[in-house]
């Protein structure tokens, strides 16, 4: 299942940053040398529509396809050309300058590039996808670029010291997870030049902070020596990018716990692992195909005599079209069952259902006889 | 009258006697009947058909009235060989009163709309007048004719009201008039729709002939009086109803005879009459009559005084003037408003039109009960001398084919040709092929008028006329001009195009949607040509479309003549001009598409191929005169390729 990346990633940050100058100055030159040529220069950018997207289950993530568009200098695209190089030039000056800016940032930098302004946010949002997906396709992230996003990362506690080079004059800061008190460890936005040093056995994903928090306060990491992580729904690029980093750098397993519905499957689970769909040119960096799936299950509603409610419409059709139209669920027999089972039985359950046997019952009972056969999760 | 009314209404009560009962069906005998049978007088006639001729409401009638002036004074002109001058006047009548003349009426109108405050009195004071009128208009005024008295009062009353004439109500256009009056009126000077008519003094001036004080009289106090009817030749007006109908509509709610000031030589004194309508005799009622002091050398001048309503907009006085304007180059108008504006139209050319010819019928469409007719009253003897002499362009030979064709004897007699003779006769003259109708019967305004016309009102639009050349439908010539101006400095992008009718040079301002001409519009594939177009109706943008049909025998749709009717040929002619139009515009607004684009490109260039180099020279760290270059080749490289 979680095959180790075919080429081993750069590591520090100076390395990545090497490798994003080197990127956006052979592109520059590229387009230099055409223009010296007497010839119209072309930027190529991978197709971004759901019609180039496959599941590649060798690599274990959704994946963008081979199809490119070339796009040529014409007084059509003059001014989209002209932004496209004054953003890479941009991007440039961050990684010398070793600043971030987020979207909305860099769309009021173009406020000092004349005629070439960006008018609204979205033509600079679509003008730094299409750079994504140009840099995507030499390995190079958003985040390297120092684009970063506004959404938070999620919480972290646990087994796990965090090495960030945040400090004065580029100094490391150690983080140590475990003191945090009551509270957690904020992932940043931008995680791509973290180190990690944890002697954890795995990390579990958790779908809620409610169970996040009951877990942490049990200390549950220390019993079970292990990292926890809030999701808050749907993971973060940043979320799935620490996890994915931290877990391909300490080679540890990552179970992901949600409720039992298809937005914990579909939309959850699915993303942690594999990707989005719509962001399948990033998906590469922004997935964990290690996961597996610890819970909550159909199988488990019925083990554990979970009090449910009953699936909405929505739930139905989001469950049907997971079934018929995903290509992750489409590939794993197992997947398909537990789902069409979930919608024979009509109900879902909640992972803090458990409270329903006492407070403690999902750390002493549920988790522990779970974790006891990880190889029955379902993948 | 009104024992007729009582007696013969279906479903009256009986008296007071208990609930009404069904009617009953009682035979009558043809004596009985024959004390019912009378004449119908005049003005009952006018009462019961006004919307044919024209008056159907306040709005209308004052449109009419100015309408039947201008057209009078035009052809009078043009009959004489004079470059027509035509002075249009309205002023208000409670203005006229309080301000003693008409130039100080209009000069008090025009200073009271400059100020808001003023205007609001006058109008006050002069909804005081009008009120206190119709009363004292009917009850008093002694120069109102004795023997028409009850007839009149009876018209006063149900002239306007519309539940009265159940006929008139109707009539599509008078709904339609009464939308656009609720739309149009409500803010002239503070008068609401609601207000009743008001009166106003209608003056025509013309510099014509003039007409001998013999003939004053009978012209304008006499009901089809006239020397248009049934004749085959292109004219203004073709019933000869106009102009006294306007000035009955005038007596019979002011109760004021029509006014006529006329001097038909510098050497004569003019002449003043006041005529009135004798509606029972159907006879001129001189009121007045004496030679005057006049500053014109000769012309006519008729003043009308009216009860109406008075309106700008699409179907406004204003409006019909600039479009005779533009149907008439050779025509200067001079217009003051009832606010005491002038508006001057100058004419465009000093050459008169050329005086249309009287012409004989064209075989093609003759109908059946018109040959019949000809055949009837000829002083021809013979079928094929019939033939070739009272029909237009059919010699000796096509004559003699015709005859082969309905299988008849060109010696045949033509007292003898029977009926079922005439039926081949009339199906042989379709057949045979002959020249197009005399052009010079008709006579176009012409391309290059058109054109002038068009460029004084709109001096930067795009402006293409088309004269096309002369056709027939039903044995009739007729021509059709198209022209077409577009500016989208000066007209509303995104709304329908205004279409202007125009048939014989006279300007048609209601019915446009039952008109021949609005359906070939409609009827064109306006997309083709690269302008808006909304399904089944007019094309929209900065669009004046003007269409002339010209004939010797207009087709209208009904008596008001205010609609071509839909023949096939003409329909096909007008599209036909249209699209030539069209075609010029279409090709015009992709040169100007292809224009503008090529300033964008250019415009694109210049502003973003810089920042392109500078990108790259900050990224490469070349230096500033690699930049330059690079700019410039690029610059090169799109100019190169933007060609190809």
């Amino acid at each position: 299942m979680s095959k180790a990346p075919r080429k081993k990633p750069a590591q520090t940050r100076a390395e990545l940053d090497a490798v994003t100058m080197e990127s956006i100055e052979s592109m520059a030159a590229a387009v230099h040398k055409k223009i010296q040529g007497g010839q119209k220069p072309t930027l190529s950018f991978p197709i971004r529509s759901l019609a180039n997207v496959d599941y590649d289950s060798d690599v274990g993530y959704l994946k963008i396809g081979d199809a490119t568009s070339e796009r040529t200098l014409t007084y059509n695209t003059a001014k989209g050309f002209a932004q496209t190089l004054l953003l890479m030039e941009f991007a440039r000056s961050q990684i010398r300058t070793d600043r971030h800016s987020t979207k909305r940032e860099a769309y009021y930098i173009s406020k000092n590039w004349g005629e070439a302004r960006f008018d609204e946010q979205p033509e600079s949002d679509t003008v730094l996808d299409d750079i994504e997906a140009m840099f995507a396709a030499r390995g190079v992230t958003r985040e390297q670029l120092r684009f970063t996003a506004e959404e938070h990362g999620g919480s972290v506690s646990g087994e796990l010291v965090v090495i960030d080079p945040a400090g004065e004059n580029g100094a490391d800061v150690f983080i140590d997870c475990t003191a945090f008190g009551s509270g957690s460890y904020s992932i940043p936005t931008d995680v791509e030049g973290l180190r990690f040093e944890t002697s954890a056995k795995f990390i579990l994903c958790i779908e809620t902070g409610g169970s996040f928090d009951r877990l942490h306060r049990a200390r549950f990491w220390k019993k079970h020596k292990c990292i926890l992580v809030a999701m808050g729904g749907v993971p973060s690029r940043a979320c799935r990018r620490f996890v994915r980093k931290l877990s391909d750098q300490v080679g540890i397993p990552v179970y992901a716990f949600t409720d039992c519905d298809p937005y914990g499957f579909a939309n959850i689970y699915r993303t942690l692992k594999v990707g989005s769909g719509n962001a399948a040119h990033i998906n590469q960096f922004f997935c964990v195909p290690r996961a597996t799936f610890l819970g909550v299950t159909p199988q488990d509603i019925v083990d554990y005599k979970l009090p449910t409610h009953p699936l909405q419409d929505v739930d139905i059709k989001r469950g049907r079209d997971a079934i018929k139209n995903d290509p992750f669920f489409q590939s794993h027999r197992v997947w398909v069952k537990a789902i069409e089972q979930l919608i024979d039985s009509g109900d879902r359950a909640e992972q803090q259902a458990f409270a329903a046997h006492g407070l403690d019952y999902v750390h002493d009972v549920y988790l522990p006889q779970k974790l006891a056969d990880v190889k029955a999760f379902l993948p | 009258m009104a024992a007729k009314s009582t007696s013969t209404a279906p479903g009256a009560p009986d008296g007071d006697s208990g609930p009404p009962k069904k009617p009953v069906r009682v035979g009558r005998t043809a004596d009985e009947m024959a004390g019912q049978q009378r004449d119908i007088s005049v003005s009952e006639f006018f009462s019961k058909n006004r919307h044919l001729l024209g008056f159907d409401n306040p709005l209308k009638a004052l449109m009419t009235t100015v309408k039947e002036g201008v057209d009078n004074a035009l052809d009078a002109c043009e009959e004489a060989g004079i470059l027509p001058e035509v002075i249009v006047e309205i002023t208000r009548v409670a203005d006229l009163e309080r301000f003693g003349s008409a130039d100080a009426a209009a000069a008090a109108a025009s200073a009271a709309v400059s100020s808001a405050a003023a205007g609001a009195a006058a109008s006050v004071a002069g909804d005081a007048t009008r009120t206190s009128q119709p009363v004292s208009a009917a009850a008093s005024d002694p120069a109102r004719p004795a023997s028409g008295g009850d007839e009149d009062s009876l018209f006063q009353r149900t002239l306007f009201d519309a539940d009265a004439d159940p006929t008139a109500d109707k009539d599509v256009d008078e709904k339609e008039a009464r939308k656009e009056a609720r739309k149009a009126i409500p803010k002239v000077r503070g008068r609401k729709v609601t207000d009743p008519p008001e009166r106003f003094l209608i003056a025509i001036e013309d510099n014509g002939p003039g007409i001998v004080p013999e003939q004053i009289g009978r012209v304008f106090g006499k009901l089809l009086y006239g020397s248009k009817f049934h004749r085959l030749k292109q004219q203004r007006g073709q019933q000869g109803i106009g102009i006294s109908a306007a000035g009955m509509y005038g007596q019979l709610t002011t109760g004021k005879p029509v006014r006529i000031t006329s001097r038909t030589s510098k050497r004569k004194p003019a002449h003043y009459m006041e005529v009135a309508l004798d509606l029972q005799k159907n006879q001129p009622d001189i009121r007045a009559s004496r030679d005057v002091e006049w500053d014109r050398p000769q012309g006519t001048r008729v003043e009308i005084e009216l009860e109406a309503k008075y309106q700008k907009g699409l179907k406004s006085v204003d409006t019909y003037l600039r479009a005779t304007a533009l149907a008439n180059p050779h025509v200067t108008i001079r217009y003051r408003d009832p606010e005491g504006a002038w508006q001057v139209w100058e004419r465009a050319t000093k050459q008169l039109p050329a005086e249309p010819r009287e012409v004989q019928p064209h075989p093609y469409g003759v109908e059946l009960g018109m040959l019949l007719q000809m055949l009837k009253v000829t002083e021809h003897r013979k079928l094929a001398g019939f033939l070739e002499n009272e029909f237009s362009r059919v010699t000796k030979r096509a004559a003699i084919e015709i005859c082969e064709l309905s299988g008849l004897n060109p010696e045949t007699w033509v007292a003898r040709v029977a009926r079922e003779e005439a039926t081949a006769l009339h199906a042989a003259l379709g057949k045979v092929e002959l020249m197009n109708p005399p052009t010079d019967c008709v006579s176009p305004i012409g391309e290059g008028l058109l054109v002038d016309s068009l460029q004084r009102e709109y001096p930067n639009a795009f402006i293409r006329a088309v004269t096309r050349a002369p056709a027939v439908y039903r044995g009739n010539p007729f021509q059709i001009e198209v022209a077409l101006a577009h500016d989208p400095a000066k007209i509303a992008a995104d709304q329908t195009i205004t279409l202007m009718r125009f048939a014989n040079r006279v300007p048609l301002l209601y019915q446009q949607g039952a008109c021949a001409i609005s359906k070939a519009v409609t009827a064109v594939r306006w997309k083709n040509y690269g302008v808006t177009h909304p399904k089944g109706a007019l094309p929209t943008g900065p669009m004046v479309l003007a269409v002339h049909v010209a004939s010797v025998w207009v087709p209208f749709t009904s008596e008001s003549k205010e609609a071509v009717a839909s023949y096939d040929d003409i329909v096909k002619e007008i599209q036909l001009g249209v699209m030539e139009c069209a075609r010029s515009l279409g090709q015009h607004l992709s040169k100007t598409r292809r224009t503008a684009e090529e300033l964008k490109k250019r415009d694109y260039i210049a502003r973003y191929i810089p920042k392109i180099s500078e990108a790259l020279q900050k990224i490469l760290e070349f230096d500033a005169a690699e930049r330059d270059r690079t700019t410039e080749r690029l610059t090169d490289i799109l100019n190169r390729s933007r060609n190809l």
